[in-house]
């Protein structure tokens, strides 16, 4: 079984962001990349998933493979994964251009389907930019089917497909069998990441990492949408404090909401 | 030009433990602190990350790692708790580093793949109630009779040693006397549930509480001559070079307990607001600010220097007891300006500056005292 993983690295959310002043993008200087933490559940359950089905069968063949497409630091995402216990990574450089979710999709798919794989888990969305569409995007390229937002995965006795569970609202939950090849997208609660170990970074080391050009895959693929302008939300005025005692304050209030909130 | 660059796997690891000490430990520190209370569970997650055993050989379970690696990590888990740095670093150091560097074939194999998994953890024996900085004249006795060691005596303030995961300890006992009338010292391993054996819990601690320190005892234990590790008479060369290594992750863990006490600083004075502005406007207290951040860059330079000589297999011993003072004294200012930026709340356990605080004394006393440290190194410039 050949299993995939899609991974974006993300900036870290306690990194501050700052808009480019000419408003192409954010600074990246002083930005921390770390793994987008639904893309960690991913790679957990492909590890897990392997490490299933060799306890029962020990010779059974089983690869796991993690895929990211972006600039050089990318690397390091795929660094992280493969210390956790992934076999082997693709890193599809993205020669210094922003591909929007359509094309990211195109790149994606034209990769996995040169790799041939059965399953393929990612991160139900980015935390940068939540776009929330690639994944699907991905699997309409390769005619696969797909199911976003899954809290549980398990192998059908088979080996041949999957009995997974999404949570719906009011509590509900839908629960689908889907036959290989598929695609996933995880959602927080599916599983425990786990930590890198340090055998594990040590072993990284020797692991191997194929170096793709996405031009190679995108043809003549052009953006769907495009990025105009990066800014900050407003920053919020500071509140008001009432002085006074309780019915002069609920008089001030009473005029401030009519006169400058203008709510009543 | 010297590189001041990690490598992407360094740049890893101090991520990792980063992020395992700041979602692992940091919930339950204040917890297991006020309880005085030993994490058997928490030693068995950093032995599963790999944290035991660190520079051992892969053939005995250890991971491999160059000392710089290993440093980091001691200095990762110091920024959040000084107790469980205590835990990995007095392990690797001083319960893993005797046996596989003095151990023979057979003591290496039956005793450290459980170490070096944290599966078990083992003490070293090595200060008595009248004999710390002057180890020479401590007490505990091996008389070899009828090919077993019969050991009297007791050690006192022994890390990891009385934790109900603690397989044994390895302890320093006099065997003899040398030809110019000396002592012979030698070291010996004593396996947990040995007869006459006892490691009893020691509390009561203002400092690294949740860290295992034990009192050993020794009532006519009799174990066989092939406890023996290393050669006999050599104990003493054996602690000697067993602490300057050790001299490092105690380094590491004054680095890591300044970062943390300083970033602690460093927040709340942000936040705190006298006089109208956040108390780190006012020029004293950014000085004190700036000071800190100074010396911890000082302090890391220093112990990283340190780490690279021994990973080049060059003498370090001299920096290894630079590293070791300045660190900890280091600490000891970024500590003492931590609380005073807190100020009543620096004296409350409800802020972690208070524990910085208490946490910091014993490296000053720990493993060699600061005027220990001053010895060696002016015994270094041949003074």
């Amino acid at each position: 079984m050949k299993i995939a993983v899609l991974i974006k690295q993300v900036p870290d959310t306690e990194s501050k962001i700052r808009v480019k002043s000419d408003g192409s993008g954010i600074e990246e200087t002083d930005v921390k990349y770390i793994v987008n933490p639904y893309c960690e559940y991913a790679i957990e359950e492909a590890i897990r998933t392997k490490e299933k089905i060799k306890a029962g069968e020990p010779e059974a063949p089983v690869a796991t493979v993690v895929i990211s497409l972006g600039p050089d630091r990318a690397l390091e995402a795929l660094r992280t994964a493969l210390a956790m216990g992934i076999d082997k990574a693709i890193h599809i450089d993205s020669e210094g251009k922003i591909f929007d979710g359509f094309q990211t999709a195109k790149i994606l798919a034209g990769v996995l389907k040169a790799g041939a794989f059965d399953l393929i888990f990612c991160g139900k969305q980015a935390i940068d930019d939540d776009n929330s569409q690639v994944a699907q995007m991905t699997a309409e390229f390769l005619d696969f089917p797909q199911v976003m937002i899954i809290q549980k995965f398990d192998l059908t006795p088979d080996s041949k497909g999957a009995l997974v569970t999404r949570q719906v609202g009011g509590g509900a939950r839908e629960i689908y069998e889907a036959v290989f090849p598929l695609i996933l997208g995880c959602e927080k609660g599916l599983n425990t990441p786990r930590y890198a170990s340090l055998p594990g970074i040590m072993k990284a080391k020797t692991k191997p990492v194929e170096k793709l050009k996405a031009s190679a895959f995108l043809g003549d693929t052009g953006p769907l949408t495009q990025f105009i302008h990066y800014q900050l939300p407003p920053e919020r005025a500071a509140g008001k404090k009432l002085d006074g005692e309780a019915p002069q304050q609920a008089h001030e209030l009473a005029r401030l909401l009519r006169e400058e909130a203008k709510v009543i | 030009m010297p590189n001041y660059d990690l490598t992407p796997e360094q740049d890893m690891l101090r991520k990792t433990i980063r992020d395992f000490a700041e979602k692992e430990i940091k919930p339950v520190r204040q917890q297991l602190d006020e309880k005085e209370e030993f994490s058997t569970d928490l030693t068995h997650q950093m032995g599963e990350l790999g944290l035991f055993g660190m520079t051992v050989s892969p053939d005995y379970g250890g991971q491999g790692m160059d000392t710089l690696s290993y440093v980091i990590c001691v200095e990762e888990l110091a920024r959040v708790d000084a107790c469980q740095a205590a835990t990995v670093a007095a392990e690797n150091s001083l319960g893993i580093g005797p046996i596989y560097n003095y151990g023979n074939e057979e003591q290496k194999r039956k005793y450290l793949p459980d170490l070096c998994s944290g599966k078990s953890l083992w003490g070293f024996g090595l200060t008595e109630a009248d004999a710390g900085s002057d180890a020479g004249n401590s007490k505990t006795r091996a008389e070899l009779k009828n090919g077993k060691w019969v050991i009297n005596g007791s050690k006192i303030f022994i890390t990891n040693s009385a934790t109900k995961i603690t397989a044994g300890v390895t302890v320093q006992a006099i065997t003899g006397e040398k030809g110019d009338g000396k002592k012979a010292i030698s070291c010996i391993i004593v396996e947990q549930g040995t007869p006459g054996f006892t490691a009893k819990e020691m509390h009561k601690k203002m400092t690294w509480r949740s860290s295992n320190t034990g009192e050993l005892y020794f009532d006519n234990v009799t174990v066989p001559e092939s406890n023996l590790l290393g050669k006999r008479g050599g104990g003493f060369q054996q602690m000697l070079a067993t602490l300057d290594s050790g001299r490092l992750g105690i380094g590491a863990m004054g680095l890591g307990g300044a970062q943390g006490a300083f970033e602690a600083a460093l927040e709340y004075s942000k936040q705190r607001k006298a006089f109208g502005q956040p108390i780190s406007k006012f020029q004293v207290n950014a000085f004190k600010l700036a000071d800190c951040a100074m010396e911890i860059e000082a302090a890391r330079n220093l112990l990283y220097k340190a780490c690279w000589l021994k990973d080049q297999e060059r003498p370090f011993g001299k920096e290894a007891a630079m590293a070791k003072l300045y660190c900890s004294e280091v600490f000891h200012r970024v500590a003492n300006h931590s609380v005073q930026l807190h100020g009543g709340y620096g004296l409350m356990e409800e802020y972690p500056a208070a524990k910085f605080y208490r946490d910091q004394k014993l490296l000053e006393i720990g493993e060699g005292t600061s005027e220990i440290q001053r010895i060696v190194i002016s015994r270094y410039l041949g003074l």
